[in-house]
């Protein structure tokens, strides 16, 4: 059994590094608070005129909206950026030097890579609109807390597995990136894939009934929309263990997948550079 | 030259540097289009499962997403050098080299990239435009033609004011900052629903401090000849744009005070 110690050390290596970008953060949390009450404003207007429609109730719309923004980071939109430059560079020689498992490496590096962008903004959301903002008298407008004992409880796993299946989704485009040498193609066919079908854009059950079937087994669904509704007890009890083993099965696919494109895609690796 | 001959030079030798990778273009255009297309999706969900809201029905919503879209997509085109001012010319020191040029330097930003890529989002704006024509009444007269082209001129301005102001605030921070986004993406995503669902602040904010909805949601009114159902005067509706254009000459007036400090990082 090889030890972990190697992949942990990437993991913090990222997580200390990517921390020190104090200025994204705030910058990111300042335009997640505006992007979290125009949608807010929003959900409250349609709420207003027909809310019997709609499938959670406005305070349950209100929390899913800013854990999305809190935990925005956490959505894999875009390919890690150091891959496509190692591979640009030729650094990705000495990844392929190292005596470990380069899938796992590269995981433990995207985790980290996420993980230290999403917590601080996580933390900052999570004083501002769980915090301030029912202290101000806007409780109605504000983040609560999870729905009872079991649902947090619940959550815990289920904000593991999302992190985890985030991670499985960026390892694939990072796959891509680096036997295509370039991040734009699969950025672009990624990011819209995401926003729609993990429920970023609207929880997926505000989508025509009809497409519930589906949108409610593919593999985005385990990023945003089943571990957000857990947190509310919008899914309790077995339809919540279903959730996590939806989630569980996707990213023990995905990271089959990947290992799989990763083994082929090492073998014909160029280097490129010098 | 003059200026205007020299900023057509500009956009030629950027439009041609393009054209060597055409396909890459292409693709990153169709890339684009798709990415920003998704969002009327949310919109006809929301209007799909609650039905009209504010007294907007779901195609009278994608007229106000349309030209919010189609404003932002050229202004977006015209302004990567503002947009990339902090990071790639304060940062670099590169911004010495613009200054020692006998051109204004607003000029050279301008013209320093035209993004083809970003006409991907006018793409799917303009299939939207299509749609809600089709899906409301509305009399495309002269009068209302030359409404919505002079809208966009004034949300065009606007925008352009806007990412003016980001790149003044490098002269001060040195870095681009990511807080403009509020303004110009969030914007976008605020000016595409009717301005009378939001709560009262910032319908006033969207109005007196950035004119969003002088160039999206008044224009349209008087495109749709509906009254505003806040109450402003019929007549106002069709001059609202004019203050896209105000803003971007306050924009310009701070770009110029902020060009008076500004010291070499000395890279």
């Amino acid at each position: 059994m090889p030890s972990v110690r190697p992949y942990l050390a990437a993991f913090r290596a990222r997580f200390q590094l990517m921390l020190q970008y104090r200025a994204a953060a705030l910058a990111g949390f300042a335009t997640q608070c505006w992007w979290g009450a125009i949608r807010i404003m929003v959900f409250a207007a349609f709420y207003g005129v027909h809310a019997a429609a709609a499938p959670i109730s406005l305070a349950d719309a209100v929390t899913y909206v800013w854990l999305g923004q809190a935990l925005l980071a956490l959505q894999p939109w875009v390919a890690d950026p150091e891959i496509g430059q190692a591979v640009r560079t030729g650094g990705v020689g000495y990844d392929r030097l190292r005596p470990l498992d380069a899938y796992g490496f590269w995981y433990a590096r995207t985790l980290g890579w996420m993980l230290a962008r999403a917590l601080p903004r996580a933390a900052l959301m999570l004083l501002a609109a769980g915090i301030v903002l029912p202290l101000v008298g806007l409780g109605a407008w504000a983040w609560r807390p999870p729905s009872g004992m079991a649902a947090a409880l619940l959550f815990v796993p289920a904000f593991a597995l999302m992190t985890a299946l985030g991670a499985a989704v960026l390892m694939l485009a990072n796959i891509v990136v680096a036997a295509s040498l370039n991040e734009r193609g699969v950025n672009a066919v990624l990011t819209p894939l995401v926003v729609v079908f993990s429920g970023s854009l609207l929880p997926l059950d505000f989508f025509p009934d009809a497409l519930r079937p589906f949108l409610h087994v593919q593999p985005f669904a385990g990023l945003v929309d089943i571990p957000f509704r857990i947190y509310f007890a919008d899914l309790g009890g077995g339809a919540a263990l279903q959730g996590l083993a939806l989630q569980a099965g996707w990213t023990v696919v995905l990271v089959g997948l990947g290992r799989l494109a990763m083994e082929r895609m090492m073998r014909r690796l160029e280097m490129q550079g010098g | 030259m003059n200026a205007l001959a020299l900023y057509g030079r500009y956009v030629v030798t950027s439009l041609r540097a393009q054209a060597q990778y055409p396909a890459a273009t292409l693709m990153l255009t169709v890339g684009h289009c798709a990415a920003t297309a998704i969002e009327i999706l949310g919109v006809f969900a929301l209007f799909d499962r609650f039905g009209p809201v504010g007294g907007w029905s779901f195609g009278e919503a994608a007229l106000f997403y349309a030209l919010a879209n189609i404003m932002f997509s050229i202004a977006d085109m015209l302004t990567r050098g503002f947009e990339v001012f902090g990071t790639d010319f304060v940062r670099t020191g590169a911004f010495d080299r613009v200054l020692l040029r006998p051109r204004a330097a607003a000029l050279q930003l301008a013209g320093h990239e035209v993004r083809l890529s970003r006409l991907g989002r006018l793409l799917q704006a303009l299939a939207v435009l299509m749609l809600a024509s089709s899906l409301v009444p509305i009399v495309w007269d002269a009068a209302a033609v030359a409404i919505a082209v002079w809208a966009v001129a004034g949300g065009v301005a606007l925008f352009v004011g806007i990412l003016v102001l980001q790149a003044t605030l490098a002269f001060w921070t040195v870095e681009s900052l990511e807080v403009a986004n509020v303004l110009t993406y969030g914007g976008v995503q605020a000016a595409q629903y009717p301005l009378n669902i939001y709560a009262a602040w910032f319908r006033r904010l969207l109005t007196f401090g950035v004119p969003l909805a002088c160039v999206a949601y008044y224009p349209v009114l008087a495109i749709l000849k509906r009254p505003d159902p806040l109450g402003a005067p019929d007549w106002l509706l069709p001059l609202a744009p004019i203050a896209g254009f105000a803003f971007l000459g306050l924009s310009f007036l701070a770009w110029r005070a902020g060009m008076a400090r500004y010291a070499s990082t000395g890279s």
